[in-house]
């Protein structure tokens, strides 16, 4: 790289994190913040007492109880004993070592991605690291943040650490503006279906152009948040007044002089006009249309308006046979209109549409009108917060007079480790990221949606946008 | 961690792609707090299956995976590597893996060779014509050899300088690093007083 050569966003927070870097090894990047729960720490806390190591800095950790934690009856202990002691192992740990967590019940408990932004921890130009793959999420503010495996979180916790070897750039570029009733989470499965699941391999991933910078924060997080469904290593978005506007005030945002060079330095943050990326993608959002999944990975996915394919419209033997297999496991038939197939339940939550923003979204279409007849919805906030927000705004009370069932925070139905799982044959339309087999309850059939489509979908009972709802009487 | 430098053993012919973590172990199975006890949740809704490849007594011994591209997609469980090295596999070949996976198999010990997928193909069609047939995984040579006379396959396979280092000496990585330890505390010295911390 000259010395003249701009550089991209990805590659200014990387640079400033670079701890150590020698030819023909990765880098050893510094962590700025480190986010745990209790599925993926416990073998990692137990590899640092085996070892007699400590945290090395406890004060850039941060705890929460999520994935496996129930959504009703959380106020008593965790019936399913497996459950209960990951639990119980993560308060050990967290008090051992001096980690802050934040356990069921209390006010900042929550989905671990919806935790971070929302305390203001999650900031431009930082890098970040959960064991979890949508820690994508958090690269919605301009920073570096992805999943990591159990061993990298005892390197972490050990050395505040990680050995990284610099990956690819790639921009995806989004112009045009997306039509009204369209949101962040149509344009991400446009786009996976669009580059399939591997698409992204290798890259850290900049979304720009003018439908990205017309994005809230909120929707700015479901884009990245799905990257790794699309295989990208991360998603990144520059930040920009709506960042720190969301951010400002925060409890753990920075203030007086701190803010000011923190914005100051933020503003840094952007790509290069003469900077180059090792791949383009370009996209327009003004043709795009609500989005769902037909198949068992994301980028077997649909506009709503159309039909199941048949495993002859694909080209490749692959796609074909992954096409037979998955119309046999989702029970469905090539050439029906996806409108036309029934759902069982319908699912609003998960780290990628468990925000305040999304539940307002789906009270919206819900208000005044009834949950379908053999439909359930469940509707599950990312956060305590969320939730207290929510009832503040009395969305619960739209919620029960539609006939949902309104719950505590969680990971919940996105991936069935509490007891809210899906029936075998059991069909879902789900606001969460992933649609594999048996990804929410053996032999369930999973739709990924948006909000919208979600909502629609639990008033008629089959796949549906608001479009399709016949208005609310006065 | 063990020095892996060459292996042989029963090769298992996965004939999958996209085979994501979730298939190689479901969330249900996740819930141990320690690092062993995960092969009876490994491609757990595919045992039932009697003609699931592992099912087939020839294969069942198996410590080579030979599985379509893709391999390891999804969640980034590192549970996934546990149960294949708990049931007892020390290497995947495939054509193409996820990132994440990747990443974790070369830190757990398990390799990770990534082959052309017509090397794939050949393998699959050797396995499948002599079930119980041996693969050898030399990471010193970086050679997949399996087969023999004019059946014979050997096929190079790639796998990144660093982590094979690491293989062949069996280095921890937090060892390694904490050698570095004046780096990182020098590092930290220039950490902008903005960011934030949690305590
Ligand atoms: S909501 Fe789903 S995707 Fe998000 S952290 Fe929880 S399990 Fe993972």
């Amino acid at each position: 790289m000259g010395k003249t050569q701009g550089r991209t966003l990805s590659e200014k927070v990387w640079d400033e994190h670079v701890v150590r870097s020698t030819a023909g090894e990765p880098d050893l990047l510094y962590i700025d913040l480190h986010l745990i729960h209790e599925v993926t720490s416990p073998q990692a806390f137990d590899g640092l007492r085996l070892a007699g190591r400590q945290v090395r800095r406890p004060d850039l950790t941060l705890a929460t109880e999520d994935h496996n934690v129930p959504t009703l009856d959380w106020d008593k202990p965790i019936a399913d004993p497996v459950s209960r002691t990951q639990v119980e192992t993560l308060r050990k740990n967290a008090e051992e070592f001096g980690v802050r967590l934040h356990p069921l019940g209390d006010i900042d408990q929550g989905i671990v991605h919806v935790v971070g932004p929302q305390l203001g921890l999650t900031q431009p130009g930082m890098t970040i690291v959960c064991g979890d793959s949508h820690t994508s999420t958090h690269g919605a503010f301009g920073a570096i943040a992805f999943g990591i495996g159990t061993s990298e979180v005892e390197h972490v916790l050990a050395t505040q650490t990680l050995t990284q070897a610099k990956p690819k750039t790639m921009a995806v570029t989004v112009n045009g503006s997306l039509p009204d009733g369209v949101t962040a989470k149509d344009l991400v499965l446009n786009l996976i279906a669009h580059t399939g699941t591997g698409g992204g391999q290798g890259y850290i991933v900049e979304y720009r152009g003018q439908a990205i910078e017309e994005l809230s924060m909120e929707g700015r997080m479901t884009i990245c948040n799905m990257s790794i469904e699309w295989g990208a290593k991360a998603g990144m978005i520059a930040p920009d007044q709506t960042t720190f506007d969301y951010i400002e005030g925060r409890k753990e945002a920075p203030k007086g002089a701190d803010w000011d060079a923190a914005v100051a330095h933020w503003k840094t943050l952007r790509t290069d006009d003469d900077a180059t990326f090792d791949k383009e993608i370009v996209l327009d959002a003004s043709t795009m249309t609500p989005f769902v999944t037909w198949g068992t990975n994301p980028g077997q996915g649909v506009p709503l308006g159309a039909s199941v394919p048949a495993p002859a419209d694909f080209e490749d033997e692959q796609d074909q046979i992954a096409c037979e297999k998955a119309l046999t496991y989702m029970g469905l038939e090539a050439g029906t209109p996806m409108r036309e197939v029934k759902v069982d339940t319908v699912f609003v939550g998960s780290c990628t549409n468990g925000r305040i923003e999304d539940l307002r979204l789906a009270a919206e279409v819900i208000k005044g009108r009834k949950v379908a007849a053999d439909t359930r919805l469940l509707v599950v906030p990312g956060s305590v917060r969320v939730r207290l927000q929510a009832e503040d705004e009395g969305l619960d009370v739209i919620f029960k007079e539609a006939g949902a069932e309104w719950r505590g925070a969680g990971c919940s139905m996105c991936l069935g480790m509490n007891p809210d799982t899906l029936t075998p044959g059991e069909r879902s339309a789900s606001t969460s990221n992933r649609n594999f087999e048996g990804r929410q309850g053996k032999g369930g059939r999973t739709h990924l949606v948006s909000i919208p489509v979600a909502a629609a979908t639990a008033v008629r009972g089959t796949l549906s946008s608001p479009a399709d709802l016949e208005p609310v009487q006065a | 961690m063990d020095k892996f430098t060459t292996h042989t053993g029963v090769g298992v012919p996965l004939k999958r792609s996209n085979v994501d973590t979730d298939q190689i172990i479901p969330a249900v199975y996740l819930k141990r707090v320690t690092r062993t006890g995960f092969e009876d949740g490994l491609f757990a809704a595919w045992r039932n299956d009697p003609e699931f490849v592992l099912n087939n007594e020839a294969y069942a011994q198996g410590t080579v995976l030979v599985a379509g591209p893709d391999f390891g997609t999804g969640s980034s469980r590192e549970h996934a590597v546990w149960a294949l090295q708990n049931y007892g596999f020390k290497a995947v070949i495939s054509a193409r893996f996820a990132d994440i996976f990747r990443g974790n198999s070369g830190k757990a010990g398990l390799l990770a060779a990534q082959v052309d997928e017509k090397v794939v193909q050949k393998l699959w069609t050797l396995l499948e014509d002599q079930p119980g047939a041996e693969i050898t995984v030399d990471l010193e040579a970086r050679v997949v050899r399996a087969g023999s006379g004019d059946d014979a396959i050997e096929e190079s396979f790639q796998i990144d300088d660093y982590t094979r280092w690491r293989l062949l000496e069996g280095l921890d990585d937090i060892g390694i690093t904490l050698g570095h330890a004046d780096d990182i505390d020098a590092f930290e010295k220039t950490r902008p007083s903005f960011k934030p911390v949690t305590l």
